[in-house]
């Protein structure tokens, strides 16, 4: 479809953006000497001339901008023009916002599916072929989401400019529900589980990803039971509802001799345990049973926290991956209690090395390339950007991991704090229970087939029939709007009596969890607000379109409650109604589609069995002589890409709104990345919450155990660092498998989660909240067509949350004053096993990463001495720097409080407590947990050796104002260099990003 | 005021509150259907946000909608002795509703622009700025110099040469980057976090009641929000000084309050 009128808005003055993408071009090799962008606004609809001007005025800044209306770009000489739009059915923000404007500008309506529609148009000039043109069309758009037109500039003459093509929808789904005959051969049943229903012309719709004993389950249920076959709708809304994502099958599951399944056994079972043993401390509020995990905050207040994963829509579409991400788990914290009000983001990602440009495909095809890991990286970073920006909320904690094994699925973890009072309109916040009689309310955007299968896709490897259309791209205004409304205005006057996220599986999952509350729903799918026309009934059940809530709301106060709504720019709709009869019912065009028994959809699944072996692993310890440069050796290893710095995320990330911030992503005069944050969520009080996390995948080539053990350790280690107290500290898991039907995995599987069991209760460190990713595996093809398959390393991520009872008393990692002395808290053990360096030195040496085998340990009981006494110390102020040694070990950690003060220091290796570590590179780099590098003033020296008497710890030298000198155990300076040195070498990674 | 994106109003309104106003958090459509509730107000505030995600250019939809919609209620209020402020997406509004510098007078056309920052990408780091000591805006009397957070895509000061003259002349720069040693910045990232001209972060209008500001002051009103507090700490505990409570950004709000004094 054409639109009436294009409306092309153009720069009058010199473009920031032009130059920023021509060096970016150039960068890349193409050899663009000039580029112009311009907006381009394609609206159908009729107009007068005086109409559509006045609309193009609007779009325009005068002082700097200039626009044309159906005529071609003359402003400047180019070659070729690219136009990259969007693909029907993509969400366009730009153009939710311009149909707005033009209908408060005329106060007239617009068409909201067919009238205005956005894109942008480079003109660039210096180009060598067509080709070159394309290839960087290929660069600047993601055929998943966007499409691309090129004309030449003698081709743009010809036809009057670009063309006014605008995507419409246009689908023409089956309108009714149709009947799925369960009556079929197990090979059949299968195949329906694998790849999706039949519809009509022979092609499926996409996996229902269940199992065969799910699926003969369904079949006695309907067969037996119901007497009949389900429609498509009751069985996609069931595979939602049991999907691995959802229900967490694995974790579930009979392993072993484990009948309650590992999440019962070692997860729960560890927080109920800590939880009795703390008694009148217990600090948890609510705990897997809600949206987010929630905590004592103060007398008034809890804090709620969740992490989640959005790996595989990151994978097709890095930037729409990770803003949904985001902005989705921003809803787990509206979703939690009567909704909380969102503080603080989080975010870690796994990336492969942005320098590997080695293509992997999904499919035999060159078409079916992959986004390159360096594309990933950026869109992903971009789509927090955008995400937690705009919608306000600081995003200060985050880390980047890097290993090869994530180029064929990256992992997005995204997190979000929240703050709810106690008390609610009078009642404790927490408690939430739709009432039979309850109106089912559907809040905040429209439901479009984005995000279908979601939830089962992400419940398997990616391959090549991965589903486009499980991508969707984020709207945070939409949300902020709903957000705001919400949670500073519905709640409080008490005007609804549950509230649930529309996440995974879309009203499904939504309306059939609350209705647990109720006991039974009746939604009637004909009331849901569409995107466009033709979706078929399942998908609108089932469809994950984002910035949706689900509320219940008492008859009484529908009214006030859509007013208050309507006032707020936030579409309202009633969809059907809470009842306690049992069953769910669902009508579409006056005829039933669904109707189960609430009992079934909630508890018919069957419990998998699963068994699991040992896993075997032996990487004997590497031999190789000790590096004579170990100058070379500290600048590289702070410049590796798991080391250096990622300032150019921390700073394009708002971490200053709402004026929470306490300690920062960056610290220091020499800004050096930290690995804890501090906020303040209430103004004005002294009270803090500190967020860290710990994660070594590495550590899993070695021992799954350990690698766990060791995670819990840095996430706590991290937060004690900065001022948290042991006692009001709390921790979140996501794991992140692979191949997790593989008895192996599944023994790795357990090994971790024995090890989050031991160390947690040794800690007392509840588990508040979690989740799961258990496939994270690509199956796919290399750079010559070879069949691969790429799995990620077994990933922990433990994010840690406490309560900081007075924050003037946080502590920074940077060294402070020349003349202080450094210490050194904890022992360094023979622990190189699965580290930073070892993977550096089989680098340099065979081009190959090193593992071994002595992965560090945790030894809870001597730890928990030393974190005891690093808080009495930081409550008497004794402390002038603090940093917890993570990857790279004591050099790392003593380069990066210099850096951060930009300051030096000298230090004495033979002094440092050491469990029979022979060489020097062991001493500098082992990977031992349970360290903290400190520094304390002269003056303080006594009072600070007395707080850890008893106890391993060792002054090994001084801060000086820049110079960089390490003495080896036999007393001679291995090392010698200065501050400045290192921060460009720490600086040089990402520069160019 | 709130609405569509905007983000920092509670932080604003905390600012106020602490400095003894009495401040009141007003959706816009509720401004839109309940005309005059401007006029039993004192200050005005856009506060900072993403008011319709940038959509069009930062600041420029919900410009459109207040010009669609509040243009009376608007020129009502800044005909009386009020005081105006827009911080960050709020000074980007109020610059695509022409409220600043308004050299003529206010006429609702824009006269400058807020470009993209040089970088292309959203800055979120603390600047130094000094205040113009000849400028007249009630906001920054008896200021010196600020320690505050910039975080924005869109700050880079644009202004026609012949506007850019009327602002010097008039002594309209209310703030400027420089470097911590009190030097002009110069355009350096990143002490100019954005390419401004003339390293402008603030100008101001209306003789001196109305300011827009990209720099964020309501983020740095306590010591403990400062990105070098932990140093300062420190420095004051082996100078035997006190650890002071506030910081710099307060000041900004004091004076508006002082003002009506």
């Amino acid at each position: 479809m054409q639109a009436a009128y294009r409306i092309d808005v153009y720069k009058t003055i010199d473009d920031p953006r032009s130059h920023v993408l021509k060096d970016r071009l150039n960068r890349l090799g193409f050899t663009v000497d000039a580029v112009h962008i311009a907006d381009s606004y394609l609206i159908n609809s009729k107009f007068n001339d005086r109409d559509i001007n006045r609309i193009a005025e609007m779009l325009t800044n005068p002082v700097t901008q200039g626009y044309i209306v159906n005529k071609p770009f003359s402003r400047m000489d180019f070659d070729y023009a690219l136009e990259i739009g969007y693909l029907p059915g993509v969400t366009d923000n730009v153009a939710h916002t311009v149909r707005e404007s033009i209908e408060d500008l005329l106060k007239i309506d617009l068409d909201p599916e067919k009238s205005v529609f956005t894109a942008t148009t480079y003109f660039f000039k210096g180009l060598r072929s067509s080709d070159e043109a394309l290839r960087i069309g290929m660069e600047l758009h993601n055929p998943l989401i966007q499409r691309i037109s090129l004309k030449s500039v003698g081709d743009y003459a010809a036809t009057g400019g670009m063309d006014n093509f605008i995507p419409v929808v246009e689908i023409h789904e089956n309108q009714d529900a149709d009947v799925v005959d369960l009556d079929v051969s197990e090979e059949e049943l299968a195949l329906m589980a694998k790849q999706g229903i039949k519809d009509p012309d022979g092609s499926r719709r996409g996996p229902l990803a269940l199992d065969m004993a799910s699926m003969n389950v369904i079949k006695d249920y309907f067969i037996g039971r119901e007497k009949r076959n389900p429609t498509d709708v009751e069985l996609e809304s069931i595979a939602q509802t049991w999907s691995e994502h959802c229900k967490h099958t694995i974790f579930s599951a009979e392993l072993d001799d484990i009948k309650d399944g590992i999440y019962r056994r070692y997860i729960k079972e560890a927080t109920m345990r800590i939880r009795r043993e703390k008694g009148h401390g217990d600090f948890c509020v609510s705990v897997f049973e809600d949206n987010s995990g929630g905590i004592e905050f103060d007398d008034e207040f809890i804090i709620s926290d969740k992490v989640e994963t959005h790996n595989s829509p990151s994978a097709l579409d890095p930037f729409g991956g990770a803003i949904t991400g985001i902005v989705g788990v921003n809803r787990d914290a509206i979703g939690f209690g009567m909704a909380a009000k969102p503080v603080a983001n989080r975010y870690g990602f796994c990336f492969a090395s942005p320098f590997d440009e080695s293509p992997l495909f999904r499919d035999r095809k060159a078409e079916s390339k992959l986004l390159s890991p360096r594309r990933i990286m950026e869109g992903v970073i971009h789509g927090v950007n955008v995400g937690g920006n705009q919608s306000g909320i600081p995003t200060p904690q985050g880390f980047v991991y890097f290993d090869e094994r994530y180029k064929g699925k990256p992992l997005v973890f995204v997190g979000t704090v929240g703050l709810l009072p106690k008390v609610v309109n009078g009642k404790a916040s927490v408690k939430k229970k739709a009432m039979p009689g309850d109106l089912v309310v559907m809040i905040g955007g429209r439901v479009g087939r984005d995000g279908i299968h979601g939830a089962t896709f992400s419940s398997e490897a990616l391959t090549s029939g991965s589903p486009a259309a499980a991508v969707q791209i984020g709207d945070p205004i939409t949300q902020k709007k709903l957000s705001d409304a919400v949670v500073k205005e519905a709640r409080d006057l008490g005007l609804y009596n549950s509230i649930t996220d529309n996440g995974a599986g879309g009203l499904s999952c939504s309306v059939a969890e609350m209705a647990r509350e109720s006991g039974g729903f009746e939604v009637d799918l004909d009331r849901v607000p569409l995107k466009y026309h033709g979706l078929s009934p399942w998908q609108v059940w089932v469809s994950e379109s984002q910035e949706r809530m689900t509320l219940a709301v008492p008859e009484s106060k529908i009214v006030q409650f859509g007013e208050l709504m309507k006032k707020r720019g936030v579409e309202c709709t009633v969809i059907g109604r809470f009842n306690d009869s049992g069953r769910g019912v669902v009508t579409s065009r006056g005829r039933k589609i669904f109707d189960l028994e609430m009992d079934f959809l909630h508890n018919g699944l069957p419990r998998k069995k699963l068994g699991s072996v040992s896993p075997k692993r032996d990487n004997a310890h590497p031999v190789f002589a000790e590096p004579s440069d170990i100058n070379g050796v500290l600048l590289d290893m702070i410049s590796r890409l798991n080391t250096a710095s990622f300032e150019f995320i921390s700073s394009q990330y708002d971490h200053e709104v709402q004026g929470n911030s306490v300690i920062k992503p960056v610290q220091g005069k020499g800004r050096v990345n930290g690995n804890v944050s501090v906020i303040r969520p209430v103004l004005g009080s002294r009270k803090g919450v500190v967020l860290s996390h710990g994660l070594y995948p590495s550590y899993s080539d070695i021992d799954t155990y350990w690698m766990a053990a060791c995670s819990i350790d840095t996430a706590v280690r991290n937060a004690v660092s900065a001022g948290a107290r042991l006692e009001r500290l709390a921790i979140l898991d996501n794991f992140c498998w692979c191949d997790s039907n593989n008895p192996e995995r599944l023994g790795e599987l357990k090994n971790a989660a024995m090890a989050c069991y031991d160390i947690s209760v040794a800690y007392g460190t509840p588990f508040i909240s979690g989740k799961d990713s258990m496939f994270n595996d690509f199956r796919g093809y290399g750079p010559d067509f070879n069949e691969i398959m790429i799995s990620v390393p077994p990933t922990l991520l433990i994010s840690s949350i406490g309560v900081i009872e007075d924050i003037s008393f946080c502590q920074t990692l940077d060294f402070k004053f020349p003349g202080d002395f450094v210490y050194i808290i904890g022992t360094t053990r023979n622990e190189l096993g699965g580290s930073e360096y070892l993977a550096y030195s089989g680098e340099r040496i065979s081009g190959k990463k090193y593992t071994g085998n002595d992965v560090p340990r945790v030894y809870p009981g001597e730890f928990l001495r030393s974190y005891s006494a690093v808080e009495k110390a930081i409550g008497k102020g004794l402390l002038s720097s603090s940093l917890s040694l993570e990857r790279g070990g004591l050099a790392v950690a003593l380069c990066r409080s210099a850096m951060g003060g930009l300051l030096g220091f000298e230090i004495e290796l033979s002094r440092l407590p050491a469990d029979g570590v022979a060489r020097t590179d062991g001493l500098l780099f082992s990977e031992s947990q349970g360290r903290l590098l400190v520094s304390v003033s002269p003056d303080r020296a006594g009072e600070f050796e007395a707080v850890f008497s008893g106890l391993a710890f060792e002054k090994i030298g001084t801060v000086t104002s820049g110079r960089v000198a390490i003495k080896g155990p036999d007393g001679k300076y291995v090392a010698e260099t200065g501050v400045s040195k290192l921060n460009e070498a720490y600086r040089s990674t990402f520069k160019g990003f | 005021m709130a609405g569509y994106g905007i983000n920092c109003e509670e932080e604003t309104a905390f600012s106020f509150r602490i400095s003894g106003a009495d401040p009141k958090i007003v959706h816009i459509n509720d401004l839109i259907t309940c005309r005059g509730i401007l006029d039993s107000f004192q200050v005005f505030v856009f506060p900072g946000g993403f008011s319709y995600g940038d959509d069009t250019g930062s600041g420029r939809a919900l410009a459109n909608r207040i010009k669609n919609n509040l243009m009376d209620e608007i020129k009502r209020f800044i005909d009386r002795d009020t005081l105006m402020l827009g911080i960050c997406n709020g000074f980007q509004v109020m610059v695509n509703i022409g409220l600043i510098p308004a050299i003529g007078g206010f006429s609702g056309r824009e006269e400058v622009s807020l470009e993209n920052n040089r970088t292309s990408r959203y800055e979120c780091r603390w600047v130094d700025l000094a205040v113009n000591r000849n400028s007249c805006c009630v906001f920054t009397r008896g200021i010196e110099t600020l320690h505050v957070p910039v975080a924005h895509g869109e700050g880079n000061f644009y202004a026609p040469p012949a506007v850019l003259d009327s602002i010097l002349a008039g002594d309209l720069v209310a703030l400027s980057y420089v470097k911590p040693d009190g030097t002009p910045a110069g355009g350096e990232f990143p002490y100019n976090p954005n390419g401004s001209a003339l390293d402008i972060a603030s100008i101001c209008g209306g003789n001196g009641r109305i300011m827009g500001m990209m720099p964020h002051p309501e983020r740095g009103i306590f010591f403990n929000q400062r990105d070098d507090w932990t140093f300062l700490r420190d420095k004051h505990a082996r100078n035997g000084s006190p650890v002071p409570e506030f910081s710099d950004g307060i000041a900004i709000f004091k004076n508006a309050v002082d003002y009506f004094k």
